[in-house]
């Protein structure tokens, strides 16, 4: 027992020191954020001689944080919010449904989920431009066609646990189609739900690609603002890292309340 | 409820258009657009494959694909041997397995971007200070070269996605039956024996989708070589998805781009339906 208790203890180190090593990005990123453009010249690996916060209010301006910050919310949660209502009604509809038909569509779903952005990302484009839908609200819609495969595919399986009998007993109550989703299903699928919401909300969030052929700079959203700003300031990390600091603020305070829904929908999403 | 019933359409319709307008008919309408001299804006002429001809003989793009699955199968190897060892690690019941668990996944919460731009300082800064202090001159000049330009993209990536592909195994993991290992403890197997012999064969279907998820992630990175190293030196560090954005967003040759584009899809297509294949065949096989 006393070979196991030791191991025990050099798995312990050696998963710590593994810890730091993952986060020692971090903590470069973060110690010279608080450095002076010569205190970053002198020393990168050690703690600042002297602390500074100019960096961050500096950063905080010409990230235009606050209208940046507000437009990524805009754009991840009317996503989310889309994805997670449409979706849901999609795949109870297409698990209620045995037939040939819903089988078919159900089966076009999960085919689109083999087209990679890239390959529809130039006619996208050109042709939401031509309707002038390249703005945020056409930005929300784009999202929903490309996140809605993966959502229905999880919501109709989710169904399955969800007796049909629950449903004939509110349809014979007098409920209709719609009632008996949104009164009886709609609350059943709530751990899937929370599924769906965490793996589109880290992705739309963070993409950038999609964001910067959408919108322009007045509507750019938190990766689109840190791209031009990074361009902006290349020769000097002081500030740049101040920048991205404060990008990652958010998500770390989220991820902190949030961690065993977030490693659980992200297992989900990824093992089905 | 009845495919004649209006409930089952009106439950579909806000989905199926989406989906249409988003990704069904983007994808026929530049399918067609790839065989013309398509600008973006209008297509004079019908050209039949003759974009797909150049782009077997452009150097740029070939060198992309060649840059891409070498980047591909190096991440692979080492996001799965980690990933692997971290998974083996965070459920040995360690006091701080769930912080462990926490800090590894991290990473795969921030943008791509952002990470590239991080490790851009730490390649560049970090590692040269490093390098100077501890003497080491392989440190110097990271990013400037093919080679640590490459070596950049695959530590970034191994670092990000070790941690992700870490959350799969460790679901696989957790499900195998406590009875069966200790089982095989009371027969006298070892630590190394119980891995290879009891629990591994169960992970199995964990090593197909980690591999495959791997693979396509690996095709699909865009975010990660635009920030750190855009492409450079020489665009000898451009991979497939960067390529494409740049002939059809820097040159303007939509038809030539979307050509491209369209053998993308093929490639990264066939991986996902070879999976698809393995999965099914694995179903079969229990």
């Amino acid at each position: 027992m006393r070979g196991k208790r030791r191991s025990k203890i050099i798995l312990e180190i050696l998963g710590v020191l593994l810890a730091l090593i993952w986060l020692s990005p971090f903590y470069l990123m973060i110690v010279n954020a608080f450095k002076t453009k010569n205190g970053i010249f002198t020393d990168i690996l050690g703690l600042p001689e002297e602390w500074t916060v100019d960096n961050f209010k500096q950063a905080f301006i010409d990230l235009d944080f606050l209208s940046s910050f507000t437009n990524s919310v805009i754009v991840s949660v009317g996503s989310v919010a889309l994805i997670i209502l449409f979706s849901s009604m999609a795949g109870y509809a297409l698990a209620r449904n045995k037939t040939k038909l819903s089988g078919i569509i159900f089966m076009v779903f999960v085919a689109a989920m083999l087209i990679p952005f890239q390959s529809v990302m130039i006619p996208l484009i050109s042709i939401f431009g031509e309707v002038n839908m390249l703005n945020i609200q056409g930005l929300i819609f784009m999202y929903l066609g490309f996140g809605a495969s993966l959502s229905i595919f999880l919501y109709h399986g989710a169904m399955a646990s969800i007796p049909v009998s629950l449903d004939e007993a509110a349809t014979i109550d007098g409920a209709n189609k719609w009632q008996v989703f949104w009164k009886i299903v709609f609350p059943m699928l709530k751990p899937i739900s929370v599924t769906v919401m965490i793996l589109n909300l880290i992705w739309i969030w963070n993409d950038y690609l999609l964001p910067s052929l959408v919108l322009s700079a007045d509507t750019a959203t938190l990766p689109l603002k840190m791209f031009f700003f990074f361009g902006q300031y290349t020769k000097q990390w002081h500030l740049a890292l101040a920048g991205l600091t404060i990008a990652i603020i958010p998500v770390i305070i989220v991820y902190f309340f949030a961690q065993k829904h977030i490693i659980e929908g992200v297992t989900e999403g990824a093992v089905k | 409820m009845k495919s004649r019933s209006v409930s089952f359409w009106l439950f579909l319709t806000p989905t199926l258009l989406a989906l249409t307008l988003v990704v069904f008919f983007p994808f026929i309408y530049g399918f067609i657009f790839s065989f013309t001299d398509w600008n973006g804006l209008t297509a004079s002429e019908f050209i039949g494959f003759s974009n797909y001809i150049d782009a077997f003989k452009d150097k740029e793009f070939l060198d992309a694909i060649i840059f891409t699955i070498m980047f591909a199968i190096v991440s692979i190897i080492l996001v799965n041997i980690i990933g692997l060892g971290l998974a083996l690690l965070v459920t040995q019941k360690l006091k701080s397995s769930n912080l462990l668990r926490t800090v590894f996944f991290m990473p795969n919460l921030i943008g791509g971007l952002i990470l590239g731009f991080i490790w851009q300082f730490i390649f560049v800064s970090a590692f040269d200070a490093i390098g100077s202090v501890l003497g080491i001159e392989a440190l110097q000049g990271w990013l400037s070269t093919t080679e640590t330009g490459f070596w950049g993209l695959v530590i970034l990536n191994t670092w990000q996605y070790a941690g992700y592909i870490m959350i799969i195994y460790i679901a696989y993991l957790e499900s195998v039956p406590k009875e069966l290992i200790e089982a095989a403890e009371i027969d006298g197997a070892s630590a190394f024996q119980r891995f290879w012999r009891v629990k591994f064969p169960l992970v199995a279907p964990a090593f197909t989708i980690s591999l495959f998820l791997t693979l396509s992630n690996a095709f699909k990175l865009y975010d990660q070589n635009l920030a750190l190293t855009n492409g450079g030196p020489y665009n000898s560090t451009q991979m497939l998805a960067m390529e494409i954005y740049n002939t059809a967003f820097s040159d303007y040759d939509m038809a030539y781009a979307q050509s491209k584009a369209v053998i993308f899809f093929i490639l990264v297509a066939t991986i996902a339906l070879t999976q698809v294949y393995f999965n099914k065949k694995r179903e079969v096989d229990l």
